[in-house]
Formats: C-alpha cells, structure tokens, sequence
C-alpha cells in the first residue's frame, strides 16, 4: 500500500463515520425538522471526505474532477431538498418539537 | 473477488428481498413509494455489480428518478390516505406463495446448474466491426438488433397518448407554495442536465450511455422544471410537442426504410455513413424518448381535482 492508498482509506473512514452519525440521528431524533438536519449536514461533510479519498487515489485529473463534481452538485441538491421539505411540512401546520 | 466483495454482494441480496417485502407489506402509499425509490438505487448497485453499467445508468435515472418522481406525483393525485386495500384471504396468499417460492427455487436451480458461461457477448465482439460503432451495447440496440429497438420506440410513443388520455394535464394554478428554493435548483441544474445529456449521448458510441440514459436525465430536468413550474407540463395540443414525440421514430423509420429503395435490406445501413446516421438516430431518439417520459408525468393537479378518483374525473 502506498501513502496515497493509506490517507485515502483514512478519508473513507472518516466519511463513514459521519454517514453512520447522521444515520443514527435520522433514527433517533425526534421530528421532521432534526431528522432534516441529521439526514442532509453529516451527509455533505461524509461525501466531501469520501470523495477526497477518491480524488487523491485516481490517476486521471478528469476522474478527480467528475467525482469533485458529484460532490458540489449534492451539495446543491441536499440545501435545496432540505428546505423544500422543511417549507412544506410547516406549511402542513407541523411546528418544530420542543423539549417540555 | 475478494472478501470484501463478498460481503458486499451479500448485503446487497440480502437488502434487496427485505426492501421488497417492506413495500409490499406497508400500509401508507407514501413509505411504499419512498421504498421503491431506495430498490431502484439498490437495485442499479447490483447492476453495476453485475458489470452491466448500462443498466445501472438506467435503473437509476428510470427505475429511482423518473418513477419515483412520477409516484410521488400520483399520490397528490388521488391522495396519499388512499393506500388502504382490501385484505386478500389467506389461501390465495399461501398459494401464491407456494407458486412464487417453486418458480424461484427453480430458477435458482436452473442458474446454479449452468456449465459454462452464456450469452451472446463472443459473438458480438467477433462482429463488432460490422457494426460500425465501438460499443458492443449500442451495435446490438441499433445495428444487430435495430428492428427491436424500433418497435420499442412505437411502443413508448404509443404509452405516452395512452398516458395522456388518462391523465389529460394539469393548470398549474397560483404561486408555489415552497417557493423560492425548487426555482433556483431548476436555473442551476438545467444547463448541467443539459451537458451531462449530451455527454452520455456522445459517449453512447463507445462507453456506457446512449440515447435511453441520455432522454431519462433529460426528462428528469424536464420534471424538475414543470415542478418549480418554470415550465408548463408538455400539452398534446402543441405542434411542437407532437414535432417532437414522433420524430425519433419518423427519422428511425426513414432511415430504416431508405435501404430498400437501393435494393438492400431493412435497416442496412450504407456501410459508408453507418456511425453518422446511428448518431443521427440516438439524437432524434433522445428527443423523442425524453418528451415521451415528460408525456408520462401530468403536473400538478388542478385545484379541486386531487383527492378523488381517477374514475370520478369523467
């Protein structure tokens, strides 16, 4: 194994980390609004590691880029899909829980 | 194959049964279609798994996207409380299970009792040449079996009227609620569906991609569209619309058809510009097959109209 191969394998585990984290919060969290934030923030950050891992491990610049760009475009679709669902779940009238 | 491998087809066989079960088993419409999406992803992972990238490429925009997308639209239809069936009796569902189980048994059988590799991928790399395309896929769709895939296309244009005598469209009806943000991921996505579209096209040629995957992405930022309601949803009644619904199969059928006048066969293609004119086809048939796909997917429904009956509309 090089270093490359080492520090990548490091990324992908970090980014599975952040991935089971966020799993964990869908399961565990209370309302639609916390599971949003469980589901679409460890989720950015998982792939971002995860695709370091992948950049700095392909040989081609253009493989590099096009998982790169996997990445920007999920991070543009999950702010956007977080808010959409967000907006239409109060707008149904459901309010955020509140510890009582 | 390593072991790690191992484990991950394992995974894999074993996710795919139980998400089937679960959709099959679940009371509310809405978990259903949620499921059915996570099986059309899980599912183009065994496909790609398989080394058949094609259908993984498809399973995922058609199979996860497009049809997901069209579920969820049909739920604001009739109503996502309208999932309640009947109970179906125990007999009939221990007898289906009995004929499900023994046909599965026997297929697993059949497969485990194969002795040597089939299909037919020697023969057509043998005779990749003749097909004037480097991608042994895109020579079976359109050179060696070019009359199937033409039929297929009469067929889709044929569900796409189907589809739009039963769901004639919808008038999209005052401000979107969830406004601003599906609007913005519309302007920004657009020219990127475009350019990954045309890429798969392109490539179609020699690698993984062609016209169905190209049309699915397509179609998908056509939905995308309709859904920010940038777009009005595709109407019959428009020359342009129809101009485009026919044209893959028009320009298929022409280019089909010319052979003969020369004395050759149907779909013979003038060795010569064979490559241009199966590039010419994938073009009009991604046109053709993305419209189609936009046809399937009726919009919104007009205020009034959802929550009943697809048969009371008449």
């Amino acid at each position: 194994m090089t270093v490359i191969d080492v520090l990548a394998t490091a990324l992908w585990v970090v980014g599975a980390v952040f991935f089971v984290a966020g799993t964990v919060g869908l399961l565990r969290f209370p309302d639609v609004y916390t599971r949003l934030h469980a589901l679409t923030k460890p989720d950015n950050v998982g792939l971002g590691f995860i695709v370091s891992g992948l950049a700095i491990q392909s040989s081609e610049l253009a493989v590099a880029l096009k998982v790169i760009a996997v990445w920007v475009l999920l991070l543009v679709v999950n702010a956007v899909s977080c808010q959409v669902i967000a907006r239409a779940t109060w707008n149904r009238g459901i309010r955020p829980w509140s510890r009582r | 194959m390593t072991a790690l491998d191992l484990v991950f087809d394992v995974v894999l066989a074993t996710v795919m049964p139980v998400l089937v079960w679960r959709i099959l088993a679940s009371k509310d419409l809405a978990s259903s279609v949620v499921l059915f999406v996570a099986l059309g992803l899980v599912s183009a992972l065994a496909w790609a798994r398989l080394h058949a990238p094609d259908i993984a490429l498809v399973e995922a925009a058609v199979g996860a996207g497009l049809t997901g997308a069209l579920l969820m639209n049909a739920l604001s239809w009739i109503g996502a409380e309208a999932g309640v069936t009947e109970p179906v009796s125990r007999a009939t569902r221990v007898g289906v299970g009995i004929l499900v189980t023994a046909v599965g048994v026997g297929l697993a059988v059949a497969v485990i009792h194969l002795t040597q590799p089939v299909g037919l991928a020697h023969e057509v790399d043998a005779r990749l040449a003749d097909a004037h395309v480097d991608y042994p896929v895109t020579a079976v769709l359109l050179s060696f079996r070019g009359y199937d895939t033409l039929l297929e296309i009469a067929v889709l244009v044929t569900a796409a009227l189907g589809a739009r005598l039963y769901a004639p469209g919808s008038v999209p009806g005052g401000d979107d609620p969830l406004s601003p943000h599906p609007r913005v991921l519309a302007r920004v996505l657009t020219p990127i569906v475009v350019l990954v579209a045309g890429y798969l096209l392109w490539r179609g040629a020699s690698a993984p991609g062609g016209a169905f995957q190209a049309a699915a992405v397509l179609a998908g930022g056509g939905i995308l569209l309709v859904l920010a309601r940038v777009l009005r949803p595709p109407r019959m009644s428009s020359i342009a619309v129809r101009a485009a619904l026919v044209a893959g199969l028009a320009w298929f059928i022409a280019v089909a058809a010319l052979p003969l006048a020369t004395g050759a066969q149907l779909l013979e293609y003038p060795s010569a510009s064979a490559k241009q004119l199966i590039i010419s086809i994938e073009v009009a048939l991604t046109l053709s097959i993305s419209i189609v796909l936009l046809m399937f997917f009726p919009g919104e429904p007009a205020p009034g109209e959802a929550a009943r009956h697809p048969e009371d509309r008449w």
